[in-house]
């Protein structure tokens, strides 16, 4: 028998978007508050544009793997809304609508995406890049916190993580220092039922994630992660506690991936049409929009306009990014360390040959100009859709 | 234990007390310098490398973290992700392998990641190799791990002066360090240190010795044994020019291949165990670039390819003033 803990549930809107009774006055609030909501509805119907056309990109090969946020986008809006600018933020790989709301121009996400080094330079400069190692970033963010707290800065870090990610160590030590150390830290795992094919029952015994903070000693709560209101009412006030000295805080985001893993993946080899077709019902967009519908905030031709518009950001974003002259060859060493050392000459001479030696197979070159190198096209990694 | 906590400015101490005198320092000249690890608060660390520490810059700047190396590494790159420069130590380097993932996927590329918008001006500090008859897990020297990720340095005193003066630059250094410390020689000589501040130069090796017949390369304790068989050859009249590597990546080949053109010979010396090493990467730059300078093979004096033993029989692994000795009059002859 599992002892019993009780694990908070917080969920605003029903999932046909009607308000729920008995809801706390902030969360009232935020019900209120048309411009609030017609934003977040914003930011989530931008996302949704960005990922099918991320994921046509990489289709057609002209991008690489790609993991959408399809049914995610409530939590991912709700970080970034709630998230001051000068707080940092230390995510994971499918914080697309967090990454759009902290400032990454669209062209920056597909570049890295794309491949090419220079997307990573999007984002607010404090913030941390993705990390590809599964919750890795979860202690580089207590890091951060504790910096914070010794430097005496007012701030918060929010770290986002998948519910795979709960498992590794890095999390289970960076959870446990938050709480020894009081670090403003706002933990977020956007549970969406799956890493890769394995769903969250086998992924750990435990009846919730969120109750993962009882032995690190932080407050924790379960929100319904396709409720907008639910997931905002639960960072601010989570955020809120950080910025004031009370510490960290976990929440876990019931959520569910609508798409595959990646773009290398194939969702229906371990789950049924039934269960997709279930979680459909339950998703976020839909249930805010009617939300706004039924409060007389947004109708059809909002409607129409806002995809429109959400149309040509993204295909905007997406000529910037075709339209980029390749990296030089050379850009490899740029930020290796601070200052190029000297010591390694030897070896950007050897890429400089390289180079020279890619351009004119039959030819000796006399001039070299790396920054003119022809882009090879099959870049885009066949192994790794494989994965 | 001498804590050295005199303020004179020149102090006659070893290398472990030179590491201390190198972290007050900075910790007192730049308020961003933060210790983490484990028992490195009253405790002053399991080598007292940080004695005294707590007692003058308080909580906030030398912490105790809880037992778990990958968080080390991990939360020593977000602290300096968000402005610090945390000197993180690692008890022992055989405890560092959790840190690993961290080291590679992370700090090592974070700048390159972000176009330089996020750095990692970290120092990863930690005990290293064998020879002071310690547990198992305590002796190994695996800096060749660590040499192969780009954008990380590797860095290796071999005195109280080079330890003070290398620590400065690790920790003024923008880019990842990892700061290993050869145990072994930690208390074993005293040098005078003056606590001016002033830091070695990183990506170079220091000649400690100058002769025309053969070059030994060395790095770490080693140094140790290097420059006794350097003396006991020079009775023979064999001069050997001594060169301690001291940053083992970036290498700085240029001095090894200058000193080797002019010498013709070749010895490299190193605790580490033999293969796919450091000593194997400066035999192959030489093959490469100084091939018809050479006047008899690069030769090794290493570990050996095996565990380390346990310590009744390290006196077996560990290279001694005689292998070096015996191999470089095989280079003499042949
Ligand atoms: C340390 C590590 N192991 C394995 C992988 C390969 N991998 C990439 S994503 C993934 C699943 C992660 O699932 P979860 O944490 O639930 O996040 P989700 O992708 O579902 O949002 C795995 C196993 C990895 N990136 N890092």
């Amino acid at each position: 028998m599992q002892p019993h803990i009780e694990v908070p549930y917080q969920q605003c809107l029903s999932i046909k978007g009607q308000a729920l009774t008995g809801l706390s006055e902030n969360q009232n609030l935020i019900l209120q508050n048309e411009e609030l909501l017609k934003d977040a509805y914003r930011w989530m119907t931008l996302t949704r544009v960005y990922d099918q056309k991320a994921v046509a990109l990489q289709r057609t090969g002209q991008m690489g793997t790609y993991p959408a946020s399809l049914g995610q986008e409530a939590i991912g809006v709700a970080v970034g809304m709630a998230m001051a600018e000068q707080d940092t933020l230390v995510p994971y790989y499918r914080d697309h609508a967090t990454f759009l709301l902290r400032g990454w121009p669209i062209r920056d996400l597909l570049l890295y995406w794309g491949g090419d080094e220079r997307g990573s330079a999007g984002g607010p400069v404090q913030d941390f890049p993705i990390s590809v190692p599964i919750a890795t970033q979860s202690s580089h963010a207590v890091g951060v916190a504790a910096a914070m707290k010794i430097k005496g800065e007012a701030n918060a870090v929010v770290t986002t993580i998948g519910d795979g990610g709960t498992s590794k160590g890095d999390f289970l030590e960076a959870i446990n220092v938050a709480g020894a150390w009081q670090l403003p830290v706002v933990f977020v795992i956007s549970n969406n039922q799956y890493a890769i094919s394995v769903p969250r029952t086998i992924q750990c015994g435990a009846k919730t994630l969120a109750q993962k903070a009882v032995g690190a000693g932080i407050p924790f709560l379960q929100v319904d992660g396709n409720d907008f209101v639910a997931c905002y009412d639960a960072m601010q006030e989570a955020l809120e506690r950080a910025r004031s000295g009370k510490g960290a805080y976990l929440i876990e985001a019931v959520t569910y991936r609508l798409g595959d893993h990646t773009t290398a993946d194939d969702a229906t080899r371990y789950r049924s049409p039934e269960e997709v077709k279930e979680a459909w019902s339950k998703e976020p967009i839909k249930r805010l929009q009617t939300y706004l519908a039924e409060q007389g905030w947004w109708d059809e031709s909002q409607e129409k306009a806002w995809q429109k518009s959400c149309d040509q950001r993204v295909e905007e974003g997406i000529a910037a990014y075709k339209t980029m002259p390749p990296e030089p060859a050379e850009a490899m060493f740029d930020y290796l360390y601070e200052e190029f050392p000297e010591v390694m000459s030897a070896q950007l001479d050897l890429l400089y040959r390289k180079v020279e030696r890619m351009r004119a197979p039959d030819s000796v070159v006399d001039e070299l100009e790396l920054d003119g190198l022809e882009r090879d096209d099959s870049a885009n990694d066949e192994s790794l859709d494989e994965e | 234990m001498d804590t050295n906590k005199s303020s004179a400015q020149v102090h006659e101490i070893t290398m472990v007390e030179a590491v201390t005198l190198a972290l007050a320092h900075e910790m007192r000249v730049d308020e961003s310098v933060v210790l983490l690890g484990e028992d490195i608060g009253p405790n002053g660390g399991v080598f007292r490398a940080t004695l005294g520490l707590r007692e003058e810059f308080g909580f906030k700047r030398v912490m105790d973290t809880p037992l778990a190396e990958t968080l080390i590494a991990g939360m020593a790159i977000g602290m300096a992700g968000h402005g610090l420069r945390p000197v993180a130590e690692i008890q022992f380097m055989g405890f560092i392998y959790a840190c690993m993932e961290h080291l590679v996927s992370h700090a090592s590329r974070i700048r390159n990641r972000t176009r330089g918008r996020v750095t990692c001006p970290i120092v990863l500090r930690a005990p290293f190799g064998g020879g002071i008859h310690a547990p198992e897990h305590h002796s190994e020297s695996t800096e060749a791990l660590f040499a192969h990720v780009p954008g990380l340095r590797v860095v290796i005193p071999s005195s109280p002066v080079r330890a003070y003066g290398l620590l400065l630059a690790a920790i003024r250094c923008n880019d990842p360090v990892l700061f290993l410390e050869p145990k072994r020689i930690y208390r074993i000589e005293r040098q005078m240190v003056q606590d001016h501040g002033e830091a070695l130069p990183l990506d170079t090796c220091f000649t400690l010795r100058q002769g025309d017949d053969i070059t030994l390369v060395s790095w770490g304790a080693s140094i140790m044994e290097t420059l006794m068989a350097a003396e006991q050859l020079s009775e023979q009249g064999i001069e050997c020019e001594v060169l301690d590597l001291a940053t083992i990546k970036p290498m700085d080949f240029n001095t090894i291949l200058k000193s080797v053109k002019h010498t013709g010979r070749c010895c490299i010396v190193h605790e580490a165990c033999r293969s796919f090493g450091v000593g194997a990467e400066i035999a192959a730059g030489l093959a490469e670039h100084a091939l018809l300078e050479l006047k008899a093979p690069v030769k090794r004096v290493t570990g050996f390819d095996t565990i380390m033993p346990y310590f009744k029989n390290e006196q077996y692994y560990l290279p001694s003033e005689q292998d070096i000795v015996a191999e470089c009059l095989e280079l003499m002859t042949f």
